[in-house]
């Protein structure tokens, strides 16, 4: 069985980030790094291999250019078996209904899949769409916002699903798409031997062709969202009234009747 | 011919969840416009008394699918039903709370429906007969705009407490719609076999209050005060990402990149420094309180007030000072 991995580059979440005129987004000297949330879903991916009975596989997969890598050896660092980059120029100006076809038609290439593995979202665009939609797809059993996997075997799994309310309990077949969330594991660094084995290992490198992606999918052809404009949001103005009276007493007295005023309490 | 507009409606066990009429009002506002009609999607079991409440909030007609099989939220059914119901009735544009539900339930559709799905909107405006979308990136440091040019219908989620919700109008009138469910339950795979309450109850998107405590509270303990005082103002109980780290609560409670985003019309943060993670969360919040020992805290630019010291002496004094004064 395969455990697919799918993974984005973003910046790091400390990047102070910049804006022109034109939208485009840039982010001084910080580094492109594995977006955040998706090293929860490597780390799972690798958990359950030891838990799955049979001969598993962790397969990551990336869809996008050169920087890419940078989020595929990471995932081979933390311990993933193989990496495969998905880009063509026609992918470019994708929404989330058309990375979603293209990471369906990479899974169905890849074959014999039982879990596709996503994080919560991807920190820049903060869509939090692919997983469900790439599900839909490909007909697995939907799981997304999964803090726990209670039982797995070969032909399906029990989770823990965070909602509004509390956990759900769902039980449903593989091939399933699990969309992991902070508090599902604690994920690993790179150890040293798997730093080399990233530096070392195969990027393949999987075009429009090699996927069957038909042209019409794809790209802004494919997609339904226009992004039309990034802008920064208007700054907050000056800093906080500091209440500062003679005793605390009088201080919480006089914030208290400012929220009052304010009509918030 | 107007254009008609699907507002999904969610509950969970017969509660109804506030974005669904954020949404209705959000969709009347629009359908001034758009000049069709407004629907709303009720999918539950024995949830007909939310039908009147739907019109109430502004709904023209319910569609109502009552039905053991969509007793518990699951995608598939869910999804199914709602792609039908909008090629049924020609919608224009599909509004749905971009709650944990709704977020699932936006994108699965637009799947079904080959179209595209805007998440997350915080604003949503008519721009040349066109819905353009604002919704916040890169944890809201940036802002961006999105639409859908081209396919229908176009489907939204809107972030809870974004849009306004409408006052009911229960002289309204409009008609509840029976109808049947899209698939069976020999058709669905998953089984929702249990449900685990939060403990406390954390529901932070829709907390109109939210008080939270942060590395200063320095242990679970010291969640006490803050605890106290949540309870005094009926608010949410949240936590920066030092506190979850820490073990110290859950992690249902954090707010920040990692976390929930909140905006409440109030949020107090207790011993919270406020670096840039946590300010992604709750920035967007009305009034902002800061308690902190540090005066240099960044928390403090982004508040509206401050109180500099102790918070295990400070918040105990607010909260006394509130009981005064609300009696």
């Amino acid at each position: 069985m395969h455990i697919v991995v799918c993974t984005k580059q973003t910046p790091d979440s400390a990047a102070k980030l910049a804006v022109d005129d034109a939208g485009h987004v840039s982010w001084g000297d910080s580094p492109i790094v594995i977006n955040p949330w998706d090293e929860y879903a490597v780390e799972e991916a690798l958990l359950l291999k030891d838990r799955i009975d049979g001969d598993v596989q962790v397969v990551v997969i990336s869809m996008g250019p050169e920087e890419a890598l940078e989020a595929l050896k990471h995932a081979i660092a933390m311990g993933c078996d193989r990496a495969i980059r998905i880009w063509d120029e026609a992918f470019a100006g994708s929404d989330t209904l058309a990375t979603s076809y293209v990471l369906a038609r990479a899974i169905e290439k890849i074959g014999d899949v039982g879990m596709v593995l996503f994080g919560k979202s991807a920190i820049d665009s903060q869509t939090g769409q692919v997983a469900v939609a790439v599900a839909r797809r490909l007909g697995f059993s939907p799981l997304t916002n999964v803090i726990k996997i209670a039982e797995i075997d070969g032909a399906s799994m029990t989770a823990e699903r965070l909602l509004e309310e509390g956990r759900q309990v769902v039980q449903a077949p593989l091939p399933a798409v699990v969309g992991t969330t902070k508090g599902i594991n604690e994920p690993r660094y790179p150890s040293f031997m798997g730093i080399r084995k990233a530096t070392r290992a195969e990027y393949p490198l999987w075009t429009a062709g090699d996927i069957g992606a038909a042209a019409d999918k794809v790209g802004a052809a494919g997609s339904g969202v226009r992004w039309e404009r990034i802008f920064a949001p208007p700054a907050r103005e000056g800093s906080a009234e500091i209440v500062a009276a003679d005793t605390v007493e009088e201080s919480a007295r006089i914030l208290v009747d400012k929220l009052l005023a304010e009509k918030v309490i | 011919m107007g254009k008609n507009i699907l507002v999904w409606i969610e509950q969970f066990r017969g509660q109804p969840a506030s974005p669904s009429w954020e949404g209705l009002g959000l969709a009347r506002r629009l359908s001034e416009t758009l000049g069709g009609q407004v629907y709303a999607c009720l999918f539950g079991d024995g949830v007909q008394e939310l039908a009147q409440e739907a019109i109430a909030y502004g709904a023209d007609q319910v569609l109502l699918a009552d039905d053991a099989t969509l007793a518990d939220f699951r995608l598939e059914p869910y999804a199914a039903l709602l792609a039908h119901l909008a090629r049924e009735h020609e919608a224009e544009v599909i509004l749905i709370g971009a709650t944990f539900r709704g977020r699932d339930l936006g994108p699965a559709v637009a799947v079904d429906l080959d179209t595209g799905c805007v998440a997350d909107c915080t604003a949503l405006e008519l721009a040349d007969g066109q819905l353009v979308a604002t919704r916040p990136i890169y944890a809201g440091k940036l802002l961006s705009t999105c639409r859908v040019p081209e396919r229908r219908p176009a489907v939204f989620t809107t972030r809870p407490r974004a849009f306004p919700k409408p006052e009911p109008d229960a002289a309204r009138s409009g008609q509840v719609v029976a109808v049947a469910p899209l698939l069976g339950e020999d058709q669905v795979a998953s089984r929702v076999t249990g449900f685990l309450e939060t403990e406390g109850g954390v529901n932070l998107a829709d907390a109109a209050i939210i008080v939270s405590g942060g590395r200063g509270v320095g242990g679970p303990e010291g969640f006490a005060p803050v605890r106290d005082l949540a309870q005094a103002l009926n608010a949410a109980l949240g936590a920066s990402r030092a506190a979850v780290d820490a073990g110290w609560i859950p992690y249902e409670h954090q707010v920040g990149q990692t976390g929930k985003t909140v905006s409440p019309d109030l949020y107090v943060a207790c011993g919270i420094s406020g670096a840039i993670q946590h300010q992604a969360g709750m920035r967007t919040s009305k009034v902002i309180v800061a308690v902190n020992k540090d005066a240099e805290a960044p928390i403090f630019q982004l508040a509206h007030y401050g109180i500099v010291g102790d918070l295990f002496k400070v918040v105990p004094a607010v909260t006394a000072a509130l009981k005064e004064k609300l009696g």
